[in-house]
Order: structure tokens, then sequence, then C-alpha cells
């Protein structure tokens, strides 16, 4: 495929707000988890939560928009100048011209879980505040974000789950290229709500301690939330860009279980290898893989498997969650801009928390951060009903 | 713009259950008709997985299995687009009682197939697929948001696409909030070329300037179409159960439409 660059990127997690405190957390090796404390929660477990959120508010033009999840995108286009750069590219191209392509997995819903605490005794009506389209709405954030910056080209809002904020920018290559558009903001909002916490418990996800990825010990997810965005523009047409490209997608279906992926990884070695088909680019030519590695026994163990059908046993691969904690919907965004760090900054992490590797595993799995040169990266994002996608950045000159 | 053709074509709703009864009621032939339709039972799914799943999922696996049956497709190879405004109301009105309890007991049956993608999950497992699915949403524009993603896809990886648009009514207390009338589920079959099995030509663009949205020449249908997100979908279909050739302007984003020019093969 045609690459497309990324002009700017940005980035808020539980590492903090923008890409120079995720650069500089996954550098000195400090996680973002905390014990659990969020919204009266009674589950013994680690949360990446971003810290500030309650005494937030979104903007007073879009004031019907206020939500956890919308006040996290807001703060997150705020940092590292994202929106003065779609600002200028508004200018450039029209704003009928700049697609808005977000994922999400939950959307606003923690405004219908408050609402339903607080519903009439007796009619069981929802308080007369509830405002549903703008928040709990999985539209609600990509609206809320085209508002936000002005833009009126192509949207959506992608929900598959933990694939969800990497497949946007397979649609968005795709978009550029039938000509419906010239560039587009992509990336994904999730933010931490009851339903997931207690969902993924439910399924005797939720590990206890802060999540080891790919640990012999490892006891399950830490939740996390996050938000981040890309702007994609074609290399031509950039008058300046982080020296990142998007290079190549491959997505894939298990068609093998709702909430437990294929043991042998079938699904997910067919989505790598779809995005090295797609960037044309041999196995060799990776550098690093940001896995999906989510501390569950089965998602690192088929994602091992996976990996070394495609790649064999020399291609460094970690898992960035031991850091940021499993964002869900927004997982694909936060692992793009940490892979585009990676690029950009010679760093291959390990995976944090994580003592001894699960003897195992076949790949190479990197314990501890390293300084090389980075030129490409595969970032995979797997997620509930078997929903596969990888992608490959690269360095651009 | 966007060139398209159809292939096949599967609805599920009040009075309109399966093409063959809705496509004389669409054409105007015969009256509309609502009332409960029959139960969703779709045969793809064996017994046991369908006591797993819900109304908002049997309706979209039924619709896809009609419209993929009809374009007599390799159903696996089929890359697929579901559409929906609100994904599985009835889970998320569930969950969110269950979750404000002090100590909640979620379903993990429930938890998974709440999942905005649950429907394409059991699609793909149900027929074998390890195509790419994409499962989205754009408020009361879901369809035309579909038909975008779909037609960009058949455009630009050269792929046939299943296009699944579907939405079923919140239970109380969100359906006050987000009324949703009726049960509504269409499918389409859309190839990047012509064969023997093209019902018409689509030609999809994003128009320019606002425009009035095509309506249907029937109240109680035109009723649905506005009571439901993917409802939206119906006067492309009733212009295909016509055989007429024309231009249709449906829904998009930031109140844009899409316009449709149709032509019968």
């Amino acid at each position: 495929m045609t690459p497309l660059v990324l002009t700017a990127f940005t980035a808020v997690n539980a590492l903090g707000r923008g890409s120079a405190a995720v650069l500089e957390a996954l550098t000195a090796a400090r996680t973002g988890l905390k014990p659990c404390n969020f919204e009266q929660v009674s589950l013994e477990t680690y949360v990446g939560e971003v810290a500030g959120l309650d005494d937030l508010r979104v903007c007073e033009r879009l004031a019907e928009f206020d939500c956890r999840n919308n006040r996290l995108a807001e703060l997150t286009l705020e940092q590292d100048g994202f929106a003065a750069r779609i600002a200028q590219a508004r200018v450039k191209y029209g704003a009928r011209r700049v697609a808005v392509i977000l994922g999400t997995s939950t959307s606003g819903i923690l405004e219908t879980e408050r609402a339903y605490r607080r519903r009439d005794p007796l009619t069981g009506a929802l308080p007369a505040d509830f405002r549903f389209a703008t928040t709990h709405n999985l539209y609600a954030s990509t609206d809320f974000v085209r508002r936000y910056l002005g833009l009126e080209g192509p949207a959506a809002m992608i929900s598959t789950a933990c694939s969800s904020s990497a497949k946007v920018f397979a649609s968005a290559w795709r978009l550029m290229t039938q000509g419906l558009c010239d560039a587009a903001v992509v990336g994904g909002v999730d933010s931490l709500c009851r339903n997931t916490l207690y969902g993924f418990a439910s399924l005797d996800l939720v590990g206890r301690e802060p999540c080891r990825p790919c640990d012999a010990q490892r006891g399950g997810i830490s939740i996390g939330e996050a938000a981040g965005f890309a702007l994609l523009e074609r290399p031509e047409q950039a008058a300046s860009h982080s020296g990142v490209a998007l290079l190549g997608y491959g997505e894939s279906s298990d068609a093998y279980h709702m909430s437990t992926p294929h043991p042998e990884g079938a699904g997910a070695a067919l989505a790598m290898q779809r995005a090295l088909t797609c960037a044309a680019l041999p196995p060799a030519a990776i550098d690093y893989i940001n896995m999906h590695g989510t501390a569950s026994q089965v998602n690192d163990s088929m994602e091992d498997k996976a990996i070394s059908t495609v790649f064999g046993t020399n291609t460094a691969c970690s898992s960035t969650k031991g850091w940021t904690g499993h964002a869900l919907g927004a997982a694909g965004i936060t692992e793009a801009v940490i892979s585009a760090l990676c690029i950009r900054n010679g760093l291959m992490p390990g995976c944090l928390n994580t003592r001894s590797i699960d003897p195992g595993f076949t790949s190479k799995v990197l314990l501890t951060n390293q300084s090389a040169a980075v030129r490409r990266v595969l970032s995979n994002s797997f997620g509930f009903g078997g929903s596969n996608c990888s992608l490959i950045f690269g360095a651009h000159p | 713009m966007i060139e398209l053709w159809i292939e096949g074509v599967g609805i599920y709703a009040p009075g309109l259950a399966g093409w063959e009864r809705a496509a004389p009621v669409l054409a105007g032939r015969q009256p509309y008709a609502p009332g409960e339709p029959p139960k969703l039972a779709p045969a793809l799914l064996p017994a046991d997985v369908r006591r797993r799943t819900t109304e908002h999922i049997r309706l979209a696996v039924e619709v896809a299995d009609e419209a993929v049956r009809q374009a007599q497709a390799d159903a696996a190879a089929l890359w697929s687009v579901f559409a929906t405004s609100e994904s599985d109301g009835a889970i998320s009105h569930n969950i969110c009682e269950e979750v404000a309890k002090d100590v909640p007991e979620v379903s993990p049956t429930r938890f998974h197939n709440s999942v905005t993608n649950a429907p394409a999950g059991y699609w793909c497992m149900a027929v074998q697929s390890q195509a790419p699915s994409t499962s989205l949403s754009g408020f009361d524009a879901s369809f035309g948001v579909g038909l975008i993603e779909a037609g960009v896809q058949v455009g630009v990886e050269r792929c046939s696409v299943l296009l699944v648009a579907h939405d079923a009514p919140f239970p109380e207390p969100l359906h006050s909030v987000r009324p949703i009338s009726a049960l509504f589920g269409a499918a389409l079959v859309l190839a990047p070329a012509r064969s023997a099995r093209s019902l018409a030509r689509i030609v999809v663009a994003i128009e320019p300037t606002l425009h009035a949205l095509s309506r249907m020449a029937d109240a109680g249908i035109d009723g649905l179409r506005t009571g439901n997100p993917a409802a939206r979908i119906l006067p492309l279909l009733a212009a295909l159960a016509r055989r007429e050739s024309g231009e249709l302007f449906l829904p998009y984003v930031h109140s844009q439409a899409l316009r449709v020019t149709l032509e019968p093969v």
C-alpha cells in the first residue's frame, strides 16, 4: 500500500498527558497502574486511571457532551499541539475533506450507570438531567471530536471491542485511497466504567496485581482508560510530519469463540501476515512487535504462538500493558502512539512488572527496555468476537 | 463516488419479514400490514448457540443469511460491515441495572454478548469466515456510515462485502430517552463488478450541499424509517423492489446526505 504519514499524534493515559509524559514513563520503567478505587468498585485489582478527569468539564459550547469519555477526548486533543495542527489541516484541505474515524468499546456508558443509580424509585425513570445521545451513544465521542475540531468530513465510530482504534487506520487509509477525504483524524477513547470492570471480572480475566504480560505467573488483565489521536496525510501533501508512517494493516476474524481467542492464534497470525503483505515487507523487516499482550493466560499464549508462526523466534516483542493497563477500545491508538515513540527514540520496551517469561513461549519476549534502532514496528490488537488487527509503522524520512 | 453492484438483499421488520414478502409491499403493490413478525430463529445458528444469543444478534444473523443466500455468495469469503446506532440495548439495560447494585454479578455470557461486534462474531463463527469484519455506529446515520465503510472496502480492496444494518428498541427506562419504535434489520451483499447475480448497480456519493432526504410513500412504512436508524435504508430497498432507476438521498453524518443512484440490472 501507499504509506500515509502521521503528521501529528498524541495520547493521554495512566502514564500522563501527552507524548513526552508517556515516553518519560516508558523510559523510566514506571507503571501507571494503581489499586482500583474507581466509582466504589469492590474488586481487588489494579487500574490504569487517568488522573484529574473528575475535575474537568468539556468546553462550554459543547457542554451537552460532558462526560468522562469526552473529557478524556478533549484533554487529549489539547496535548502536543494536536488541535492546533488539525486547525491548520482544516484550512489547508477544507473541513469537509478531513475525516474523523475513531474507536471505542463502551463510549460514555458510565453516565448511564450513574443515572441508573438515580432512577425514580416510583416510576423507574432516569433523572431529567441525563443526556443519552451525547454521552452513552456509541457515536457520541466521534461527534464530540469532530465538532470540537470543526471538521465535516466522513466520520464513524468503529466498535470492535479491543481492536476498535487499530482498525481506524485501515478505514482511514481506504477513505483516502478512494478519494473521499484528503486527511484523517484517527484515534480512540475509552474510559473506565463499572460495566467493563465487573464484566471482565465475571469472565475471571481481571488480575489482582498489576498485570504481568507474558509472565509464567501472569494473573490477568489490568483495565485502563486512554485516548489517543493521529493525523494521517499523504506524504507529498504533508508540510512537516512526525517522522513516522503507516506502512500496512491486516484485519482478520477468528471465527472461533466470543471471548476466547483461537488457542493456536490462527486469526492473530492471519492479521499479522495480511499486514506484512499489505506493506509488501518480509517478516525480517520488522524490528519490534508491540504485542496485544493483555496478561490473560490465553491471549499471551496464543499470541506467542502466532508471532512464532509468522516471524520465527528472533523478532523482539513485548507488551506495554504493564505501563498503561488494557485500554480496551483505546488500546490500538495507545499502542500506535507508543510504536511511533519507539521508532522516533530508538526504544524497545520490555514487559514491565513481568518477572520471568512463560517457559512455554518461543518468541523473543523482552523483559527489560533496550536501546536500538527501530525502523519498523508491528502493533497487534485483538478483541472479543475474534476481531484482530495488526498495524505496521515505520520511520519516514 | 463509489460504484457497487447489489447481489443480495435481506430484511426483517414488522410486516416486512423476508425479501419475498417485503418486496411487493415496498414496491407499493401490496398494502403494508405491520404486526408482530415471526419469531427470529436463524437456521444458521445451531440451537445451543442460538440459546446464548439475544434478539439483536439473531436479527443481524437472520438478515445476513438471507442476503448471502440470495446472492449465492461464498459466505466465508465475504468481508462484513455491521452498522448499528445502539448495539444491544437490552444488554446495556441489563448490565447497567446489575452494576447499579453494590455487589454486582454480571453474567459472563451477557458481558461477551455486549460488545458491539457480537453479531459479527456469531456471524463469522456460523459461516467460518476469517475475513475482516467491522462493526460501527453513526447514530441516526449509522446505515449511511456503514454504506460508506462497506463501499470503500469494495472500491479499494476489490472484495465483496456483506453490509448489515440492525437496531432494536431499548427496554425502559432507556426507551424514553432513546426511542426506537420497532425492530429493524436489513442486509446487502455488495460486489465490485457486475455478475450474473447482480440485481442493481448503485453509485454512492457524499452530497456536497444540504439535501432533503428520500421518504417512503406509505405513512406506516415511513414511520418505520424514521423510527429506527437501520430502517433509513428503506428508500433504497423500495427502489430495488420497484426495479426503477432513480436517485435517492439517505442520511449521513453532520446532517449531510448520501446521494445513491440506482439502476436495476
